[in-house]
């Protein structure tokens, strides 16, 4: 498949990606730049300046409201993508509302309370929906730890072992990894 | 009994167990966990009344904090 072939494919495919951190907006960056039709992204939260070390926002937009902000530099680098965001707290209450037209969902939070809710709320309201984790990327090196693990409709990335703390940040590299893993998953699905 | 534990082929001695058994024989004690036995999430109170028959698929998934 070329690159044409490829945008052609995606054109008509929507990813909804839970949460605008560390793996979300690196996720919607990657499927944003090989030209994916729609992300749908939500996150409550605002752009802090110690997410600089590994989101994708820049200096200047620290205070400001993440998801609109990520739309925003997707649509700096893809002007054709189409994005809806939502500046929410996701939870099971509004999970099936903002995901529903998605074709697969990418988890992209960083709090573990989070993590259980999406497994959940995939099982519950999208069962025949792959979704796609991000579990264990904090630290530095260690490349040959990270690494994709399938169970059924759930597909892990991560080292699934480094669980962040002081002494073991998550740090741009092994973030990003991860995150483009990710968005890799999601590209092999959505090309079959 | 033979059963898949995250994708790999377990065997035990007994001819069944239950769900709480396998956490602690495995000692399965992290934080967030979720399973799932046959693509099902068994909560934690089911634990221990949930039969792991042969060849089960069973997933246990330690959600650690990152991202």
């Amino acid at each position: 498949m070329n690159f044409k072939e490829i945008k052609e494919k995606l054109k008509t495919k929507t990813v909804g990606i839970a949460g605008c951190g560390g793996l979300g907006s690196n996720c919607a960056v990657a499927l944003a730049r090989v030209g994916i039709g729609k992300l749908v992204i939500a996150d409550f939260d605002k752009i802090e300046e110690s997410n600089l070390n590994r989101q994708y926002y820049f200096w200047d937009q620290i205070g400001k409201v993440k998801s609109d902000t990520l739309k925003e530099n997707i649509k700096r680098i893809n002007k054709d993508i189409e994005v809806t965001n939502h500046n929410v707290f996701i939870e099971e209450s509004n999970f099936e509302e903002l995901f529903k037209e998605c074709d697969l969902v990418i988890e992209a939070f960083d709090r573990s309370e989070s993590k259980e809710m999406i497994v959940r709320a995939m099982s519950k309201f999208f069962p025949d929906k792959m979704l796609i984790m991000g579990i264990g990327m904090s630290g530095w090196g260690q490349n040959d730890s990270i690494k994709e693990t399938r169970y059924d409709n759930l597909i892990i990335c991560g080292d699934q072992a480094s669980e962040i703390s002081d002494e073991l940040p998550p740090l741009a590299p092994r973030v990003g990894m991860v995150a483009n893993m990710q968005a890799n998953v999601a590209l092999e699905i959505l090309l079959k | 009994m033979k059963i898949t534990l995250n994708n790999r082929p377990e065997t035990f001695e007994s001819t069944s167990m239950t769900m709480g058994e396998l956490m602690r024989i495995k000692n399965f004690t992290y934080k967030k966990i979720i399973v799932k036995v046959n693509n099902k999430i068994v909560e934690p109170h089911e634990y221990d009344s949930t039969i792991l028959n042969e060849n089960d698929i069973v997933v246990v998934l330690h959600l650690l904090a990152g991202g």
